[in-house]
């Protein structure tokens, strides 16, 4: 795998004797969308702070496109930009001037063009002139994000992104997320609004107390992990399961008016399959009054794996 | 990549000057009305009534030691200001996770206080020539010490933004340490003018040998030799980098 960013055996202890950290191994591929996904406290802005040097790790090794992030911490956080969580932007000067900063403080040479499209792409164009203390609260996250693409980094961690804001900047937010990956941009997000993951990932990555727990491609998570569910409403109870179906994974409601087929797989084999009950319940001449199908998102599956896990000793 | 991220320094430095033109007036009209009340009430109203101080007129002895002493409490502020407020606002995050070490920062952060003071020091100088008629005996030891000074004292300024954790105690250092230290170090005396128990405890004061090397500077005489003034501030400025040195190689308060 050509791996932007390689994380081994991470670990964190804060003074306290907090461990926010206890061995991550992570591998991120180049040119990928990676969503993170983990419960508050997980260590997911922990993780993130000590790739950008922001965190002292106290154990393990994180390379950045081949560099040490602490031997050769120029050349790694050179690559790096990061949108943090908590927005924090110097509210007395220009959009224009604090993207220039940030251009210049991660070594790059000014570039008007670049920075330009930048502010265009962000819809903060007829803004640069304007103090970020005059702007709203999702104009300042989008000053944010243009710092962090200032520098043109490889690599964009983007914290917690859309919280927060309203649906038309989270929606131009992902449109210049697929801008950016199509020109070969690595994304790391973590988002607590998992269909945006669902959306966006190309591979997902839980992390619960410190620990990786799954980092799966997507769609094979979804498929070995996901679920779907057939609600049929009858018209008449039935005793007990009907023998002629009972090759189908059924089960009855205690008051026998409720028939529920699970089914697992790809999302069209499970249409095929639900599609095939119902003729099969015509031909039997059952008769239903309604019919439900719901399939099991990546938060169902997010719950499912990060529920156990805590349940664990 | 091991070079100097120049371009870091330069957008650091600017960004930080370009703080103090937002903020001119707090910046330069307030130190030199300041400096302008003390000549008024020491070198005029007060001074008229004195003698000559080692031979120098008393509104003249005072300039340097007045000079030195806003720069003093100016590069301590500015400079403690300028790394106080990203850390305290959060967009500290930024300049930690850039590809700068130690030199960049200091460069960027503590040259533009420095930068500032030596602006600061020239204009009240001026100021002074229209209350005191003046001359400075050796011009670039002049500058080599107001440089000198402010470097140092905006070395400790960013030491102070680090350590900081509220807007009180990046006051208090100022107000309680450096206004009587700077007061006491014989900004409006000789110390030599002190009992003698006083005149020993002086020496104490590092304050007493800015003034003084900055007074050889102007007159040609001072209380203690300039060779002395000169190796204490340097010395206090190592103590300086060796602290913020040892800040960036642990992370205090900047990293956690």
């Amino acid at each position: 795998m050509d791996a932007i960013l390689s994380i081994r055996g991470l670990e964190k202890t804060y003074a306290g004797g907090f461990q926010a950290l206890k061995g991550i191994d992570l591998d991120i591929r180049r040119g990928e969308i990676f969503a993170l996904l983990g419960p508050n406290g997980a260590g997911k802005t922990t993780m993130i702070g000590a790739v950008c040097g922001l965190v002292r790790p106290t154990g393990g090794t994180i390379t950045v496109d081949g560099h040490d992030t602490i031997r050769d911490y120029r050349a790694s956080r050179a690559k790096v930009g990061l949108v943090p969580q908590e927005p924090a932007t110097d509210m007395f000067i220009t959009v224009w001037n604090t993207v220039e900063f940030s251009r210049g403080l991660f070594g790059k040479a000014p570039n008007k063009k670049h920075l330009d499209q930048v502010l265009r792409d962000l819809s903060l164009w007829d803004k640069r002139n304007n103090k970020i203390a005059t702007l709203s609260g999702g104009m300042k996250r989008r000053v944010l994000i243009a710092k962090a693409l200032a520098h043109e980094p490889d690599l964009l961690f983007l914290d917690e992104p859309t919280a927060g804001v309203d649906v038309e900047l989270r929606r131009d937010m992902w449109e210049m997320v697929r801008k950016l990956r199509e020109r070969g941009t690595t994304i790391i997000l973590t988002t607590h609004y998992i269909e945006e993951a669902e959306e966006m990932a190309d591979r997902i990555g839980v992390i619960d107390k410190g620990r990786i727990i799954l980092v799966e491609e997507k769609h094979a998570l979804m498929k070995t992990l996901g679920r779907a569910e057939l609600r049929v409403e009858l018209k008449a109870p039935l005793d007990g399961l009907p023998p002629e179906l009972s090759a189908w994974p059924l089960s009855l409601s205690d008051d026998g008016l409720v028939l529920t087929l699970t089914m697992s797989g790809e999302a069209d084999e499970e249409d095929a399959s639900a599609a095939a009950f119902i003729k099969r319940l015509a031909a039997e001449n059952i008769d239903f009054k309604s019919i439900d199908m719901k399939r099991s998102s990546l938060e169902d599956i997010f719950v499912s794996l990060v529920g156990n896990n805590h349940e664990r000793p | 990549m091991s070079a100097l991220n120049v371009h870091a320094m330069r957008v650091i430095y600017f960004a930080e000057l370009g703080r103090s033109i937002r903020t001119l007036f707090q910046s330069l009209a307030a130190p030199v009305i300041s400096t302008s009340l003390y000549f008024i009430v020491f070198g005029s109203a007060i001074g008229s009534r004195m003698q000559t101080v080692d031979g120098v007129p008393y509104g003249a002895f005072i300039v340097p030691g007045l000079i030195m002493m806003t720069i003093l409490t100016e590069s301590t502020s500015n400079a403690s200001f300028g790394i106080y407020l990203p850390r305290f606002t959060g967009t500290i995050y930024e300049v930690l996770s850039a590809p700068v070490s130690i030199v960049e920062t200091l460069v960027g952060y503590v040259g533009a206080a420095a930068t500032k003071s030596v602006v600061l020091g020239m204009v009240i100088m001026a100021t002074a020539r229209l209350f005191v008629p003046y001359e400075i005996v050796h011009p670039f030891a002049t500058a080599a010490f107001l440089i000198l000074t402010s470097l140092t004292f905006s070395l400790f300024g960013f030491i102070l933004g680090c350590w900081a954790d509220g807007f009180e105690k990046l006051q208090v250092v100022p107000l309680l340490i450096l206004s009587p230290l700077a007061f006491l170090g014989g900004t409006f005396y000789s110390i030599r003018m002190l009992p003698a128990p006083w005149h020993t405890v002086t020496l104490f004061n590092p304050i007493v040998y800015l003034v003084n090397g900055f007074r050889w500077a102007f007159y040609g005489k001072a209380d203690v030799a300039v060779w002395v003034s000169l190796g204490m501030t340097v010395i206090f400025m190592l103590v300086c980098i060796a602290i913020i040195a040892w800040i960036f190689k642990t992370g205090y308060r900047l990293r956690t």
